[in-house]
């Protein structure tokens, strides 16, 4: 096995933090991966399943909170670059783009 | 069987006979469980039924309403949402019961989140429990009531009322409800009979049993004696003939007996109202409630979805004015996905414009598509519970930025004028801050909130009296305030439509009124027995 363990950390910028559309767009990106990828805002003890949408969102993590995530297979780097890469443009669909869609006084 | 009698307090008149359909029933019966391999295969087949419900809206739905159904089909292909449910099943529970379970702890997980957002999403898994439930109990979630039957139950949703088929008759009777409740006023407007506070023993009532029931007399009668059909089937003749009397009345020209002219305009709460009446006897359309085109399904409908309802209805108008009101959720007319779960006290909570403007992404989608269906008529747009100066000047600014915006593309536009509802106490007593190109006074929510009487609460409904010397007080004062800025003041609640209320409301110096449809001839009589040249007697 070529599994590689990796670790990094970002923080949640979008105003409304860790909701509804920006973890389905989280998870879905997540299971495009091989390796299992893990998450927690820094600062908890418990790992959670960054596939998994019902536990990421239980996380109620809000703007402001750094996420860590880790993850180990053979596409560990990849996947953390990618969803280090997202989380920091505010979950946009494209790079560059910051999430344009939040109400713009809530 | 032998005819049973039973009387309640009436809602909205008229008669219904047909079999009763029991509300509780229509959510289906729970299950009896008891194989686990088959419960689990039941709980697995309704999730993913439930997953087959949505994913054609998801196809269909743009923005935030795709969103929305994009989050409830991931949260319910999770198998993590499933396991506990699994493990309930395990130990011996039912899958709807262990489904139930597993959600009422997820549901009340979000709902103690300090985040406004977060607990928002209560109703999504609400959505998702009723899903997978009804497809467990063998019922489609959105399955409409049966027509022609009388709906009898604790209380109705005004969601399932708009959902339910009301052309082949049928009626309402609950056992809790108020005659004064958003589904009441609902009833009244499309002539469906409804009787509220009805003694009934449900669990002792069977869906199927042959009922009569009159609206007026709030009586209803089960297994009724061939003698008290044909006495009913007499008087529902007899109302057939007074409303042909009204009928004659609706052309008339409003005015009082000392000729001065009345405007009498329609409320309208669904587009389906607009098929079953002519405009011809009303000066225009004082109110249209927007409710209905959202809250359908789990998405918020588009700009061209809304363009295209408000358009048609200017175009049915034939150039009469058509005064459209801004979303008024929150309060009594949840909708998921957008109005607040579990708001303390959501009468005084986030409502009306309040909402609208704490949400300029849907409130911007709606001007958007008024002005573009402002060309085809004479649309006006008015803003409900509005409170303060400032939430007038912050909602024109963003129909302005919508229009300037819609100039900007070259889409045909016209900005229309803006007026707002005078139902919060504040508005009504310092009516000279704002500046609205007209006002309609909304007496159901200014009556509740200067009396503090609930509006749905049985118990203080005496103290609900639009007519009460501080209501009338106030709606004199917003009169005299339009009447002497040269702008127009008209009051759309239920009291409009009250023949005894009418003297009271013209003598407080109000020329137009705003009913429902059904009341047309009777507000008409009473306008015309009404002499302003005499004093009151």
């Amino acid at each position: 096995m070529n599994d590689k363990i990796a670790e990094l950390s970002a923080t949640l910028a979008n105003p409304l933090g860790l909701h509804a559309r920006p973890s389905v767009k989280l998870t879905r990106l997540a299971k495009t991966f091989a390796s299992e990828i893990e998450m927690r805002p820094a600062g908890e003890e418990t790992w959670i399943d960054a596939k998994s949408i019902v536990k990421v969102m239980a996380v109620k993590a809000t703007k402001g909170v750094i996420l860590q995530f880790r993850a180990k297979g053979s596409d560990a780097d990849e996947a953390l670059a990618a969803l280090k890469a997202l989380v920091l443009r505010g979950f946009a669909e494209d790079p560059g783009l910051s999430e344009q869609t939040e109400p713009l006084n809530g | 069987m032998d005819e049973r009698q039973i009387v309640g307090k009436p809602a909205s008149a008229g008669y219904a006979a047909g079999p009763v359909a029991l509300l509780s029933q229509t959510a289906g019966a729970p299950r009896t469980g008891g194989d686990r391999d088959i419960e689990m295969g039941a709980l697995d087949s309704a999730v993913a039924a439930a997953i087959d419900d949505l994913s054609p809206l998801a196809a269909k739905a743009e923005g935030d309403g795709a969103d929305i159904i994009a989050f409830q089909i991931a949260m319910l292909e999770d198998r993590a949402l499933v396991q506990p449910a699994y493990a309930d099943i395990e130990a011996g529970l039912s899958a709807d019961e262990a489904w139930r379970r597993a959600l009422d702890r997820q549901i009340s997980d979000y709902e103690s989140s300090a985040d406004d957002y977060f607990r928002a999403r209560a109703t999504d898994l609400t959505d998702i429990r009723g899903r997978v439930l009804a497809a467990l109990t063998g019922v489609k979630a959105d399955a409409p009531l049966p027509a022609g039957a009388i709906l009898v139950g604790e209380d109705l949703t005004p969601s399932r009322f708009l959902s339910t088929d009301w052309s082949r008759g049928g009626g309402i009777v609950l056992t809790r409800g108020s005659a004064s409740s958003h589904v009441a006023t609902l009833a009244r407007a499309r002539g469906v009979p409804m009787i509220v506070g009805a003694p009934l023993d449900l669990g002792k009532l069977a869906s199927g049993t042959q009922a009569l029931l009159d609206g007026e007399n709030a009586t209803l009668w089960l297994n009724p004696a061939p003698s008290t059909v044909h006495s009913l089937t007499g008087r529902e003749g007899a109302t057939a003939a007074v409303r042909i009397e009204e009928d004659e009345r609706r052309l008339l020209p409003a005015a009082t007996a000392d000729g001065t002219a009345i405007g009498v305009y329609a409320n309208i709460s669904d587009l389906g109202e607009i098929a079953s009446f002519d405009i011809g006897g009303f000066h225009g359309v004082g109110l249209v409630r927007t409710e209905f085109l959202f809250g359908r399904g789990s998405r918020l409908p588009s700009e061209d979805e809304q363009y295209v309802a408000y358009r048609g209805l200017a175009e049915w108008a034939r150039g009469k004015p058509v005064t459209i009101r801004t979303l008024d959720a929150g309060a009594d007319k949840p909708i998921p996905g957008l109005t607040l779960a579990q708001e303390t006290n959501p009468f005084l909570g986030l409502r009306g414009v309040r909402l609208s403007l704490a949400r300029p992404d849907v409130f911007r989608v709606q001007l958007r598509a008024l002005c573009r269906a402002a060309v085809h008529g004479a649309i006006e747009i008015m803003l409900p519970m509005v409170s303060v100066p400032g939430e007038v000047e912050q909602a024109r600014r963003y129909l302005r930025e919508e229009a300037q915006a819609l100039s900007a593309l070259g889409v045909a536009y016209r900005e229309p004028s803006l007026g707002i509802m005078v139902e919060v106490p504040a508005a009504a007593i310092a009516i000279e801050r704002f500046d609205a190109d007209f006002f309609s006074i909304g007496s159901n929510d200014l009556t509740q909130y200067v009396m503090a009487a609930a509006r749905d609460d049985s118990a203080v409904g005496s103290l609900n009296d639009p007519m009460d010397p501080a209501v009338l007080r106030l709606i004199a004062q917003v009169a005299a305030h339009a009447k002497a800025t040269n702008r127009k003041a008209s009051l759309c609640g239920d009291a409009a439509a009250e023949p005894t209320y009418i003297e009271s409301l013209l003598r407080a110096g109000l020329r137009v009124l705003s009913i429902a449809p059904a009341a047309l001839g009777r507000v008409k009589e009473a306008i015309a027995r009404v002499d302003l040249s005499r004093s009151a007697t």
